[in-house]
């Protein structure tokens, strides 16, 4: 892999992520009436002056990010607290850190978004695949408007309405949490159970609607690249048909299938974030939910940062893993 | 054989109404009929928290019942479907003429000009919308459905940025510019005059997708609690639902129907766009 | 006659179009022998094509052959089931396509591309001896070993259409059919690629059918030219002499409009335009733009006839001589 591929992906991630703290720290000073400098206030006030901890927290906030800085100052303090992974503290459940609130929400969310997504994108894709074959049956053909309705349906409210069929009428699964209500978190199988149950209705609200627009595009793929001069010369060649159409056909389309996984990436996370509200699940998402609830702005600035970051490194690891599949993206400079 | 080529000029100009778009179009046709004709049959004053016995199923007196604010679901529903879309297009609009004038600008004139947009649109493209919308919507002190669209459309802009800057730069090499261009042109006559109509299947492509993107946006951001408290939208019927636990509740007929209104502008609009590119790709397959 | 490999009677191809049926082979017959080459030249739009992909079967609906046989030495090829043409294909008639830049596959390297056309008949060798087979495809048509390890992307066009050639020859076929080989490539190239063919033809002692529209390059390569028009053929005879003496109007207009190295004289093109497949003209294709059409040849359809031995033309104006 040319080391000048690699060196300009990894100057756009660097970019992303400073753009992405810059509008994170301009933000709340861009809003008339500096609402976090307003939230602290309130708190102080209503605390009657008497926090003890707390009043530090303000105090070490004003000091390094009151109004009375420079801005400069402050944007250059917010660049030295990120990069010693301070994120300050949560306003709502004081003195929990902000760091601590959400690395015990990201596990959650990895697992349920990230399988999910997994799942979502190769069912999707070999779908897609088998409905593009040209002798598929007619019956098959006839998932295409369905599988087109379904991908038109965001996320969550297929969630809400998985929720209602499955939990609420069938009572199959619970209504929402992570696990068990009142259960202690530890590895044997009963918790493991309970907590693959509450996750089964949110991973098949990912799932399910994500299925739909990976299939259809792959299908759009395959038949357009099914036009292709090589498909015909590898039919003059005599070569099987199966073969064709996963060697030639398949092998080719998944290429831009996975450039869209790419570019769709921030709609998948920011879809599979709603579903975690909708279902109580006690991810990022909904960390964010309770946060948005409370007003609290350190939380939220927090969230937002790392999804930010999240995303532009699983964007840069996929564009290291794309030369690997596709030999003409290595060979991009000659 | 002049009759010849009357005849077949005459078939060509509209076998290309897909079935899809039809449908897509239809679809979306209801729900603004139903948005802007549907308030005239309801008093706006049953759609005002305590207007009525909360939690009543339908029946003839409320079509759809009562919500747990004692509003009337069905009147609710008509009054909350213009707004949604009020956002939803009004996003669009905006985002679209930004991310057009981008988009032309960049894909024609290349050189630092486009290395700053392009870079712009696509780190920003990296960064997810409801992220950032999230940060600027709780910020805000007070939400109306005008300010939604204008912070949604702060991002809308990115994809039809984008979209129109690869059109633009396909266009810029055709034959008609370049001979624009010899007869002294300026590039700004050129833009308008020669690239911009024939960019216009590509535009309306992009403002479907656009006001699709905005719509979702909108409707995220409002079940997030971040929409408009005092307005009612689809979204916020559905964020006060879940607010209410109307699920728990068994009250489906407060948050059902509002997905189906939000399911069908949704279905349309993918309608809508599905058919769209097919014109597109016959137009070029035939001038190609 | 005994020796001939290839015998087309009466080929018909229509395409059943929502606007009707185009016809875009009508009545298509010619006979080749076994070593000898064929050029099949014509405008767009004659038919040329799509014979050529008539005789591998490889129409896409809504093309499909609609009558007449394809006699490859005994087999009628248009009665053959799917799975029995496939395995005909390359192995006893083999292609080279006409955009060599997107005829191999992107993401295979090029002795995946020969190993894949082996294995599809049968042929699974060891890897030691398939890469000797590629090796030594390569170097017949002028290509280093190394080439056998890489992806299309890093050969040239004429590169590409070398190892397109190597391929056709893989399984020793009978025939090779060349689809517009060179029209994409540089006269340079063109000549290094039509040279390449030669000689590989020759070795294998096989048939070669080049289908094109530069009549320059059929007058140096083919031994008979058969010149279609309409989707139908109007003339097919030695080369030599269909340029000496072209006897179908079309033909003559065809070989006048070849600009002349001797002295300078007005470019003649071919006035009208080519007729609809899908309403042709009755009686004879040609008719409409012929100079010297009488009022037979507007009901009429001419029959192919042999004017003289080996030299077969079809116009109403032309008698068959003693």
């Amino acid at each position: 892999m040319p080391l000048d591929y690699v060196v300009k992906r990894f100057g756009l991630l660097v970019l992303t992520i400073i753009l992405g703290v810059t509008i994170n720290f301009m933000i709340p000073r861009l809003i008339p009436g500096d609402p976090v400098e307003q939230k602290l206030n309130q708190m102080f006030a209503t605390s009657g002056g008497q926090m003890g901890d707390l009043t530090a927290m303000i105090e070490s906030y004003r000091a390094r990010f009151g109004l009375d800085q420079p801005l400069w100052n402050q944007y250059l303090n917010y660049w030295w607290s990120l990069l010693h992974l301070d994120l300050g503290y949560s306003l709502d459940r004081f003195p929990e850190k902000v760091s601590d609130s959400i690395s015990s929400a990201l596990p959650w969310t990895l697992g349920l978004v990230g399988i999910s997504t997994l799942i979502s994108f190769t069912i999707g894709t070999v779908l897609g695949g088998m409905l593009a074959w040209p002798r598929v049956p007619r019956l098959v053909r006839g998932l295409i408007p369905l599988l087109m309705i379904l991908s038109a349906i965001p996320y969550f409210l297929l969630g809400l309405i998985l929720v209602f069929v499955f939990a609420i009428v069938l009572k199959l699964f619970p209504a929402g949490g992570g696990y068990p209500y009142g259960g202690t978190l530890q590895f044997d199988l009963p918790t493991l159970s309970g907590i693959l149950q509450h996750a089964f209705l949110p991973a098949a609200s990912i799932i399910l609607a994500g299925i739909g627009a990976w299939a259809l595009s792959m299908r759009g793929m395959i038949v357009s690249i099914l036009g292709e001069d090589y498909i015909i010369l590898a039919e003059a060649k005599g070569l099987k048909q199966h073969r064709i159409f996963i060697w030639y056909a398949m092998r080719n389309a998944l290429l831009p299938q996975i450039t869209t996984l790419g570019l769709t990436m921030s709609h998948v996370v920011a879809g599979a974030i709603l579903v975690e509200v909708i279902f109580a699940y006690p991810g990022i998402g909904y960390k964010l939910f309770q946060a948005i609830g409370a007003k609290d702005y350190f939380v939220i600035q927090g969230i937002v940062l790392m999804m930010i970051v999240a995303i532009a490194v699983i964007l840069f690891i996929l564009d290291l893993i794309y030369p690997l599949i596709d030999p003409r993206i290595a060979y991009e400079r000659r | 054989m002049n009759t010849e080529s009357k005849t077949q000029t005459r078939r060509l100009r509209f076998p290309n109404l897909d079935l899809t778009l039809v449908v897509g179009i239809s679809l979306l046709l209801t729900v603004l009929l139903f948005g802007l004709i549907g308030p005239s049959f309801f008093d706006p004053k049953t759609t005002n928290v305590g207007a009525f016995p909360p939690r009543l199923p339908p029946s003839n007196d409320h079509w759809l019942g009562t919500d747990s604010q004692g509003r009337d679901v069905m009147a609710a529903l008509t009054y909350a479907t213009p707004q949604t879309l009020k956002i939803g297009v009004l996003a669009g609009i905006i985002g679209l003429g930004i991310g057009v004038i981008l988009g032309l600008v960049s894909g024609y004139f290349s050189g630092i000009v486009d290395t700053v947009i392009r870079t712009t649109t696509d780190v920003l493209n990296t960064i997810p919308g409801i992220a950032l919308l999230v940060v600027i919507a709780t910020m805000m002190r007070m939400m109306s459905v005008e300010l939604m669209a204008m912070i949604i459309a702060a991002l809308a802009w990115r994809y039809p940025a984008r979209a129109v800057r690869a059109q633009t730069l396909t266009l810029r090499e055709r034959a008609y510019v370049q001979v624009a261009r010899l007869n002294g042109m300026g590039g700004l006559e050129i833009i308008v005059k020669e690239v911009l109509p024939n960019l216009l299947p590509y535009i309306a492509g992009s403002f479907v997708a656009t006001v699709s993107q905005a719509t979702l946006s909108s409707i995220g951001l409002e079940a997030l609690g971040l929409g408009p408290q005092n307005t009612l939208t689809l979204g916020m019927m559905i964020y006060w639902a879940q607010y209410y636990s109307a699920i728990l509740r068994n009250m489906w007929w407060w948050w059902a129907p509002p997905i189906v209104v939000i399911v069908l502008i949704f279905v349309g609009l993918f309608f809508v766009s599905s058919g769209l590119d097919q014109m597109v790709n016959t137009r070029l397959r035939r001038t190609e | 006659m005994s020796d001939a490999i290839l015998q087309v009677k009466d080929l018909r191809v229509y395409y059943h179009t929502g606007s009707g049926c185009v016809r875009a082979v009508e009545g298509v017959s010619f006979n080749l022998t076994k070593g000898k080459r064929l050029g099949l030249v014509g405008e767009s739009g004659s038919g040329k094509s799509t014979t050529a992909l008539a005789l591998m079967r490889l129409l896409n609906p809504p093309g499909r052959i609609e009558g007449g046989q394809i006699l490859l030495g005994a087999v009628d090829l248009t009665k053959l089931s799917d799975e029995e043409m496939r395995q005909v294909r390359f192995s006893q008639v083999s292609m080279i396509p006409q955009g060599a830049m997107n005829s191999l596959n992107p993401v295979m390297r090029i002795r995946e591309q020969f190993v894949d056309t082996m294995e599809a008949h049968d042929q699974r060798l060891a890897k030691k001896e398939a890469d000797a087979k590629v090796h030594d495809l390569l170097g017949q048509v002028g290509l280093r070993r190394e080439v056998a390890r890489m992806y299309p992307h890093e050969l040239s066009g004429g590169m590409k259409q070398r190892v397109c050639v190597a391929l056709s020859i893989t399984l020793r076929p009978k025939l090779i059919i060349a689809d517009e080989p060179t029209s994409a490539l540089d006269v340079v190239v063109q000549r290094q690629v039509m040279e390449t063919l030669g000689q590989v033809q020759a070795v294998l002692g096989a048939a070669v059918i080049l289908v094109g529209h530069d009549m320059g390059l059929m007058a140096q390569f083919v031994d008979r030219l058969g010149v279609m028009y309409a989707g139908r053929m109007v003339e097919v005879g030695p080369v030599e002499d269909i340029f000496r003496e072209p006897l179908h109007p079309y033909s003559q207009m065809l070989i006048e409009s070849l600009p002349s190295l001797e002295g300078k004289h007005q470019f003649k093109g071919i006035p009208g335009v080519s007729p609809s497949l899908l309403n042709p003209p009755p009686g004879c294709a040609f008719h409409p733009r012929c100079r010297m059409a009488v009022a037979r040849c507007s009901s009429e359809m001419p029959p192919l006839q042999e004017i003289q031995p080996g030299h077969w033309t079809s116009c109403h104006l032309v008698e068959v001589r003693t």
